[in-house]
């Protein structure tokens, strides 16, 4: 068994493994810090910010800190949270985002997360860039209007080679994502409806199922985003080194 | 193509790591990076074609579309504009009769922009299929133009070389040195191989308590402590450690590591010889910044020459298995990887995006092996504190900020030029020294840094007082201090940005607007208010230096000019905010139905 240690959130006693994330390890503790650009399994990005905490008062990103023994972690608090939303209407503001007519409306964390946050109107003004999508290729549709660049699919949806399906293009304001050609004519159905699962929102979609599903009997349709956490710790008989 | 193309990746062992070799190597084979030359660099190093293309298109000099047989970079840094540089864009513009970011249409020349080109102190310049061509008249533009047409090459149109070792034949630039003042450390008199023979008596212990005894701090910028971090990366777990030095020198404003280039290369080498040793490394690189690339010959030269003195190489100077030797790497545009961990992404031939931290480099740096990141200016320093001694080195400067620093000057002042100065100089004596009395504000440490107004003047450069990585932008009075200086420097942030963190990647459009807003007459005061709530998010929220000080040019304007802000501002008791000018916004409608547009 590995090494374990306790640390607090908000106050809260909590325990994790010895170099487990504080993100995951919060969760597993049933606690929720937002987030968008994290996924379990796939090597943490830190870039959508969201999961800004406070260690000894300095921003930290939960998904890529590891857990120190004793630490405290600050991360309900109203300094944070408003800079949570303050995100969350950036993206909204940089990208385009209609979700009465979206595919994912439901399924989509971004929307998920704005009404967590009670999102009214963006503070930010609106940009309405023009985007290219992309459906070329066989299986998937890209749609660069509603992608938040979270690096998901880059580093989640590989071949058997390690190859990437996915990768940015250009650089800062201009970012945006590409599919591989030559990769994607070749994609299984089952990677496709992979790299539509890793996606947080709807820019990915595989084609010709975006409403398989219902829209009302979606994900977040039922649950709010951060609802479903259990925590896990509690039922496992830990040994704690202090 | 693909002869040629093969070859270059035989060149680098079809090793994906030097990818910008490969391109670089290709972009100057071809003058751009085709699709079919992406398609077989991949083919060729076994990966996706979008891993090719996702490198290109983060660095500012790769192109996948011709930028003509004549490719102009011209700079578009605030102190460009300030020497002159629009009425050389536009005389550009009027004699090739096409934009800024085009290509004539007989595909001969290409005008470009670029940010800070490292000549501040001999601005307008531009670069010309590599050649820096600085203190451009519109006459001179004229020549050169008609040069082009005329078909002659870019060598043919150089005029009168520049000082120092500018005019040594493999340098061969109009560049000056503009060195104005030598100080005791990096300018003080020294017989080339002496530290590195001293060094050899000592164990790498005795090293780096020599470096810490000298309590020398990082000169890039951020001023860590050199001796504590080559202590931890010598205690850092790793089969192999390498020392990289950073010549990026992106900051807008500095240019003090280009003299250093043409000047004092033996000392960047033995610097990093000595980091080498401390740390016990085999490997360095060199990661210089596109813009210098008309040094590269020059410095293998000098290369060349320390090999053969038995410097760099095997059993350097006659110490059996000190052996250790430098590769030069370039980047290919983008202020970014001046940032330690972006910089070994790029050195990985990767998109210079920065990681997070922890790992420290010092723990898991390029190859994820332990490695040393260090100033062009550290490590020069670091010879002459082996040579002297810690304690010398230790008694310059402030209490705690010791030894000297090499100052970029530039901008409203009557002699622009590096100026080595101690730690610890008044901002009004170095304005006395400069001729720039007149100042209206200093911008002190590049776009990143702060801008203070007269009530600082007496404010002290060092890191307890006013930190800077060397850049001094002088303001004069004449100037729109928000349209010229901050807006210039948010266009930088903008562009440079690697896009990976929301805030760095979205705020800085939005703030931009902003101030736009403002200096259109729309704004309204509590534009000033969200214009310094939302900048503070940057600094919060971001993973590296450059997002979280990306909105510094308004915050720290905002605060010592908060009356320029104000004046924009023409009905402070105005509560509603259109937005926009509404009478001009319904003017055309009240004309066509004839009524007087009144609200
Ligand atoms: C956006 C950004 C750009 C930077 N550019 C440079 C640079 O051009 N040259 C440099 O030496 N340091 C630069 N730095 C600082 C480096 O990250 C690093 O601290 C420095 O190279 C360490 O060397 P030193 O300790 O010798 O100063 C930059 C930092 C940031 C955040
Ligand atoms: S991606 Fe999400 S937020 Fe965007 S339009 Fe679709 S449902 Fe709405
Ligand atoms: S396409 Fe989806 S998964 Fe990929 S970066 Fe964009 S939002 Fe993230
Ligand atoms: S702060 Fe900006 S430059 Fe730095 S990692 Fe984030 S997006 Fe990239």
């Amino acid at each position: 068994m590995s090494e374990k240690i306790k640390f607090t959130i908000d106050g809260k006693e909590c325990i994790a493994k010895k170099g487990q994330y504080i993100l995951e390890a919060a969760l597993e503790n049933g606690i929720y810090i937002p987030f968008l650009c994290n996924m379990k399994g796939v090597k943490p990005a830190g870039s959508c910010r969201l999961c800004n905490v406070k260690i000894n008062g300095r921003n930290m990103t939960a998904c890529t800190t590891p857990v120190a023994a004793g630490m405290e972690v600050e991360s309900e608090i109203p300094e944070l949270q408003e800079l949570r939303l303050s995100i969350i209407e950036m993206l909204f503001v940089e990208g385009n985002h209609f979700c009465p007519s979206c595919e994912k409306s439901g399924n989509c964390e971004l929307q998920a997360l704005a009404y967590k946050f009670q999102m009214l109107v963006p503070r930010f003004p609106y940009e309405f860039p023009i985007k290219e999508v992309d459906a070329s290729s066989p299986k998937l549709y890209i749609d660069r209007n509603r992608c938040i660049k979270c690096k998901r699919c880059i580093r989640n949806i590989k071949d058997e080679n390690g190859k990437s399906y996915f990768a940015f293009y250009k650089r800062a304001h201009d970012v945006e994502i590409c599919l591989d050609k030559e990769l994607a004519a070749t994609m299984s159905d089952e990677l496709a409806q992979k790299a539509m699962d890793t996606c947080p929102v709807g820019a990915i979609l595989r084609k010709e199922k975006g409403f398989d599903q219902p829209i009302g009997t979606r994900k977040f349709d039922k649950q709010a985003i951060g609802t479903d956490i259990i925590s896990v710790v509690e039922n496992i008989n830990m040994e704690v080194k202090e | 193509m693909r002869t040629i193309i093969n070859k270059i990746i035989e060149k680098f062992n079809r090793n994906e790591a030097r990818l910008m070799d490969i391109l670089l190597d290709v972009q100057a084979e071809f003058g751009l990076i085709s699709g079919d030359a992406v398609t077989l660099i991949a083919e060729g190093l076994n990966i996706s074609s979008v891993d090719v293309q996702q490198t290109i298109s983060f660095y500012h000099f790769f192109s996948q579309k011709s930028r003509g047989k004549y490719t102009i970079y011209l700079n578009d840094s605030a102190v460009a504009y300030m020497m002159g540089r629009a009425d050389i864009a536009r005389t550009f513009e009027e004699e090739c009769k096409c934009k800024f970011g085009s290509v004539t249409e007989d595909g001969q020349i290409g005008l470009f922009n670029t940010a800070c080109i490292g000549m501040n102190d001999q601005e307008p310049a531009a670069i010309i299929n590599g050649i820096v061509f600085p203190k451009l008249t519109e006459s001179c533009v004229k020549d050169i133009v008609n040069g082009m047409k005329e078909g002659k090459s870019v060598p043919e149109m150089m005029g009168e070389l520049g000082d120092g070792e500018n005019s040594n034949k493999l340098l061969n630039s109009m560049v000056n040195n503009n060195i104005m003042k030598t100080g005791s450390v990096l300018f003080s008199d020294y017989k080339n191989g002496t530290a590195i023979n001293k060094l050899v008596t000592m164990t790498p212990k005795e090293v780096i308590g020599e470096v810490k005894a000298s309590h020398i701090r990082g000169l890039g910028g951020a001023g860590f402590p050199t001796g504590m971090k080559w202590d931890f990366c010598s205690m850092a777990e790793g089969d192999e450690r390498f020392v990289l030095c950073n010549a990026d020198e992106g900051e807008p404003g500095t240019f003090k590591d280009r003299v250093i280039l043409t000047e004092l290369p033996n000392l960047i080498f033995e610097g990093m010889t000595i980091a080498a040793y401390a740390i016990g490394a085999k490997e360095g690189i060199l990661y210089l910044r596109q813009e210098y690339h008309y040094m590269k010959a020059y410095l293998e030269s000098v290369l060349d020459k320390l090999r053969e003195e038995n410097y760099l190489g095997k059993d350097i100077a006659g110490k059996i298995g000190f052996n250790f030797d430098i590769r030069i790497q370039f980047g290919a545009g983008a202020y970014v990887c001046g940032e330690e961990s972006a910089l070994i992404e790029s050195c990985e031939g990767k998109r210079g995006e920065p990681r997070n931290r922890p790992p420290f480099p010092v723990q898991k740096g390029y190859l994820q092996k332990p490695t040393v990141i260090n100033n062009v200016e550290t490590l020069c320093s670091v010879v002459k504190i082996i040579e002297n001694g810690g304690e010398w080195f230790s008694m310059m400067g402030t209490k705690e900020t010791a030894g000297t620093k090499l100052l970029s000057i530039s901008g409203d002042c009557k002699y622009p030029g590096v100026y080595e100065v101690e730690w610890g100089i008044r901002i009004r004596d170095m304005l006395e020294m400069v001729g720039g009395e007149e100042a209206y504000a200093v911008q002190v440490s590049g776009p990143s840094g702060i801008c203070i107004s007269k009530k600082d003047f007496k404010r002290t450069i060092c890191f307890e007082d006013l930190p800077s990585g060397g850049s001094i932008i002088i303001i004069g009075k004449e100037r729109n201090l928000i349209k010229d200086i901050v807006c210039n420097f948010m266009d930088f942030f903008i562009d440079e940005s690697c896009g990976s963190c929301v805030p760095c990647r979205s705020l800085p459009l939005i703030l931009k607007n902003k101030l736009q807003k403002l200096l259109d007459g729309n704004g309204v005061m509590s534009d000033l208010t969200d214009l310094e709530n939302w900048s503070k998010n940057m600094k919060a929220a971001n993973r590296c230096g450059l997002g979280q000080t990306a909105a510094n040019p308004i915050l720290s304007t905002l605060k010592n000019f908060r009356e320029d802000y104000e004046a924009l501002i023409k009905n402070k008791e105005k509560d509603f905010d259109t937005g926009f000018n509404l009478d001009a916004a319904v003017a055309a409608s009240c004309e066509a139905v004839g009524r007087n547009p009144q609200i």
